[in-house]
């Protein structure tokens, strides 16, 4: 890679959407790389790179919400991220709103879980990331791209 | 036989982690130790914790000979990293153990890839118990996603 590294801002919640995002590492390579999650545990699992905790939330508890959103909103501006990636939830639709208006180019990548249709948190992003991915064939349109799964 | 049980970290989930109860009460050859979160009712016949850190779960995964879990992504991915033979019995919204019923749908799907056993009821769950000796792990699955969309997601970022 020439010049200088670009600045990546990976967020994913707790439990799957992690696991998936970790999946996405060697995509990563060479980058200046912050992880944003809602669990201090998963600290030691990116030694490497600089992490930040949120507040846990969910659409249920609107409270909760508007600080993790205030909270990703500090992360975003310090960070001042090229890219923000997010595979969900809510800390990752806020990384991306944040983002776009910052600045930032944003890519969403839907939970492999959501076969059916898009998550919710998906459908809210889909008008502001710059590349909107599901990892389901038959979920693709035109705006939602399908370029393959994380468990290849 | 050591199973390890996930029930994630959204609301209770009573219905998987009592059938694993009663079940264990007369197979008590089997060595199970339980994850259950907020789950109401606490088990009599196997090891049970609430939460467990990354590194305890690592472990607890590494050592099991079969997962039984909510058909969570986390899990399920863990198990077809690590090949593990997995049941996964999906959250339901009208018994309130998850805020929609996106786990039905996740079951239903990995179990026509073949990569998981799925059960949709008590009963089910308890069966596939009794015959757990004779569940088959999926393919191993590699440490990254596929190369097509490490590429894609490369190429963004190396014109952003």
């Amino acid at each position: 890679m020439t010049g200088k590294p670009k600045k990546i801002l990976a967020v994913a919640s707790g439990g799957g959407h992690w696991i998936q995002l970790m999946r996405l590492k060697p995509a990563f390579e060479g980058c200046d790389l912050a992880y944003l999650s809602t669990h201090d545990g998963y600290k030691k699992l990116v030694q490497d790179s600089r992490f930040y905790k949120v507040t846990d939330a969910n659409r249920w508890n609107k409270l909760k919400l508007l600080k993790m959103a205030f909270e990703v909103r500090k992360v975003v501006m310090r960070e001042k991220p090229d890219v923000i990636i997010s595979t969900g939830a809510a800390p990752g639709l806020f990384a991306i709103l944040w983002g776009r208006f910052s600045g930032s180019r944003t890519i969403w990548l839907d939970s492999i879980a959501n076969v059916e249709k898009l998550s919710m948190s998906g459908r809210i992003v889909k008008p502001f990331a710059h590349l909107h991915l599901t990892q389901w064939e038959h979920l693709a349109s035109n705006s939602t791209l399908f370029k393959g799964n994380v468990i290849s | 036989m050591k199973i390890f049980v996930v029930v994630g970290t959204q609301e209770p989930f009573d219905r998987m982690v009592k059938t694993i109860d009663l079940w264990a009460r007369n197979n008590s050859t089997h060595s199970i130790f339980a994850q259950i979160s907020r789950t109401e009712y606490k088990p009599e016949s196997i090891g049970f914790t609430d939460f467990i850190s990354p590194e305890l779960f690592d472990q607890h995964f590494n050592e099991a000979d079969l997962i039984v879990s909510h058909a969570g992504m986390g899990t399920i991915i863990s198990a077809l990293r690590h090949s593990k033979p997995i049941i996964v019995m999906p959250r339901l919204a009208s018994m309130h153990e998850h805020r929609n019923d996106h786990q039905l749908a996740t079951a239903k799907s990995f179990e026509k890839l073949g990569y998981v056993q799925a059960v949709y009821s008590e009963e089910e769950l308890f069966k596939a118990l009794d015959s757990a000796e004779r569940i088959e792990p999926a393919a191993k699955i590699g440490p990254g996603a596929s190369t097509g969309l490490i590429n894609t997601i490369k190429n963004f970022i190396d014109k952003s």
